[in-house]
């Protein structure tokens, strides 16, 4: 066994003096006393869990009360598939879903566009119309599971799908639950599904949280992502500190058409990344909560305490693990997992082991599953709230993290605020360079990983992944289906309709209304992109570095 | 080619794929080791590929595929490739490239394939050695 790996490298002599920074610039002591966390801001800042700030969480029993939801991202295939693949998930006691969509879906086409060749159901689950929602969620209690949509280009139609689905089931849209992703500012950034310009994007964004504050006040209509741009090179104090200014950039789109920020604050919520420096995390989500909630209350004037929460689902973590000795990613994810639970997150998810290879088998998903039950059932991580509070380290490095994502903040605002930047290229060209350091760093060893630039392992067989199989079967059966919806519905109903979503675009209404007639029409995703894009064109991405 | 011409490369995001991160990193390493580079930007078609490469007078096509699509995407590009004369180029393409596709990739002309894991500098050393 030995024969096969390279000699470790031994640390150097001098490693207790040399300078540790963390990920986000803050220079770590060897040691912390009480003195340290004085100098930092004091105690002054933490309060009590269920309190202004929210430091400590925003329940004051947190898990004691009820554990954090898990969400493991699936889909693949068409509906049919990924209807089993939840069954399944739910009877090894998931707790909530994580819908994957394929590209074609996200970015606005149907199954049978030129465009989709080759893609439909490759990443996620293909949808076209609302018979595409009522199959993949048949028999799924929606009252006991709920339902998250990765979705961002294209949310508008599958905010209204699953709303559609869901009163057809005969659920009321007032108490429905559920979360869509719909963050596109931070698509233009990473993950790259943006399908409108800019602005108009923001107004669709704007569209559905005004929407949804009327007519599905449970339904969270926006998970405002710092974790794609963690993916895509920034640090940790600058993914929360992006991901507040997309969020103020989407509360002042709604406030500028005469809401109240209680009317649909409370209903914002946030997706983060956990991979990383343990106590760097944890002291960043705990920064979070006690900066979003300063925001909110100071500069906002919130009043309900539910619109200073900081809801995230934390997890993920893809950006940490390696294609190298993919097996070591379970043990990563099992730390990922931990610093999710000691950072209060309402919701956990896990990149799964075989993630950098393939869509994740049953047997990965059970893994990740079982990691995260784990915490709360054996582990003792739902006993106490906030069991690292009063750490002299810990309450340092949560004040020096605060002050990090302030500075980054105030700086994106000095630049003319983070909707001028992203339109530029100007985040995406700071967080692609510092991708490239980062790289570096690896490739150099500067940056430790293990797998990686320590302890490889040369053998074949270390490598060895199950691949998910792509059929080409299961996209002549979607197009098979989306022709059968087009063919069964009423045609004068669907076309009516469609053209109200123009019209509607065209005079600068909220578009949800005509979007809810249009996909119980069965008018598809496709369709409604294009009625869309004749108004608002599309992006032109700019190439910067 | 003469000595005063540097190497002229298009890296190209192939389909609907978002993933940029590894492509840009490599566009700026390659910008580092003082090649000229073209980045098309994200989802590319088979012709857009080809055309760019055609109109740039590129010596390299590189493609970045992270999402799966890449034989299906290099089935098509290759005969594009071959009408606009492209054929004595050097093709390559990075990414989440499963080692069962590898020989696949390579009998369709792709002679460097670099998937997840490869270095940066094996990629620049693999194009100074076969640009000729």
């Amino acid at each position: 066994m030995n024969d096969r790996l390279k000699p470790a490298q031994k640390p150097a002599p001098n490693a207790g003096r040399r300078a540790v920074v963390n990920e986000s610039g803050i220079e770590i002591k060897p040691l912390y006393t009480a003195e340290d966390v004085e100098a930092s801001g004091g105690f002054g800042f933490i309060g009590k869990p269920g309190e202004f700030p929210f430091v400590r969480g925003i329940h004051p029993l947190m898990y004691r009360h009820r554990p954090f939801t898990m969400r493991q991202y699936t889909g693949f295939g068409n509906p049919v598939q990924t209807n089993q693949r939840f069954k399944y998930l739910i009877a090894n006691g998931q707790t909530g879903l994580n819908v994957a969509f394929d590209l074609p879906t996200q970015i606005g086409l149907d199954s049978d566009d030129p465009l989709a060749w080759g893609e439909v159901g490759r990443v996620g689950m293909a949808v076209d119309s609302l018979r595409d929602f009522e199959i993949a969620f048949d028999g799924i209690d929606l009252d006991k599971i709920t339902v998250s949509l990765t979705i961002n280009g294209a949310a508008p139609q599958l905010i209204a799908m699953f709303l559609a689905m869901g009163e057809k089931r005969g659920y009321d849209a007032k108490k429905l639950r559920g979360t869509a992703q719909n963050d596109i500012l931070k698509e233009f950034i990473g993950r790259g599904t943006w399908i409108y310009p800019v602005e108009p994007s923001i107004k669709l964004v704007g569209d559905t949280i005004e929407f949804c504050a009327k007519e599905a006040p449970k339904y969270s209509p926006v998970s405002v992502c710092g974790y794609h741009i963690r993916e895509s090179g920034a640090n940790p104090a600058q993914e929360m500190a992006y991901a507040f200014c997309i969020a103020k950039a989407y509360a002042d789109e709604v406030l500028a058409r005469g809401l109240d920020i209680d009317e649909f604050a409370g209903r914002l919520s946030f997706n983060f990344n956990i991979f990383g420096n343990i106590f760097e995390q944890v002291c960043k989500f705990r920064a979070a909560r006690g900066l979003w909630a300063k925001i909110m209350k100071e500069q906002y004037g919130a009043k309900d305490p539910g619109s200073m929460w900081m809801r995230m689902i934390a997890g993920g973590g893809g950006g940490g693990l390696t294609f190298e000795q993919p097996e070591v990613n379970i043990v990563r994810g099992a730390y990922y997992a931990l610093i999710s639970a000691l950072a209060g997150a309402q919701t956990m998810a896990l990149c799964c082991y075989d993630e950098a290879y393939t869509i994740p088998s049953e047997y990965a998903q059970r893994i990740s599953l079982r990691t995260m039950q784990l915490l709360p059932e054996e582990m003792g991580l739902a006993d106490t709230v906030d069991p690292l509070a009063g750490s002299y380290y810990v309450e340092t490095l949560t004040n020096d993290m605060r002050r990090k994502m302030e500075e980054v903040m105030a700086e994106v605002d000095r630049q003319g605020g983070i909707v001028k930047l992203v339109a530029e290229g100007a985040i995406q060209s700071q967080v692609s360079a510092q991708a490239y350091r980062m790289q570096q760093d690896i490739e150099s060893g500067a940056f430790p990983k293990v797998g990686v630039n320590r302890y490889r392992s040369e053998s074949e067989e270390e490598h060895e992944v199950k691949m998910h199989p792509y059929n080409e079967e299961d996209t002549r059966m979607q197009v098979e289906s989306l022709n059968r919806v087009r063919a069964e519905r009423d045609a004068a109903r669907a076309k009516a309709a469609l053209a109200r979503v123009g019209a509607d675009a065209r005079t600068g209404a909220n578009v949800m209304p005509a979007i809810m007639d249009a996909v119980k029409a069965y008018a598809t995703v496709g369709e409604i992109t294009q009625e869309l894009a004749k108004v608002y064109g599309r992006y032109r991405e700019p190439i910067r570095f | 080619m003469s000595a005063e011409r540097r190497i002229r490369i298009v890296v190209a995001k192939p389909g609907l794929d978002g993933h940029d991160v590894g492509a840009k990193v490599v566009v700026r390493a390659l910008m580092d080791a003082g090649f000229e580079v073209i980045y098309t930007g994200l989802r590319q078609p088979p012709e857009a590929v080809a055309r760019i490469a055609l109109e740039e007078d590129v010596d390299v096509i590189a493609l970045s595929s992270m999402a799966g699509s890449h034989l299906p995407f290099c089935q098509r590009l290759k005969p594009l490739l071959e009408e606009a004369g492209l054929s004595d180029k050097l093709w390559i393409i990075g990414g989440n490239l499963p080692r069962q596709d590898h020989d696949a990739l390579r009998t369709l002309g792709f002679k460097g394939v670099f998937p997840t894991g490869s270095k940066l500098g094996d990629i620049v050393g693999f194009i100074r050695e076969n640009v000729t």
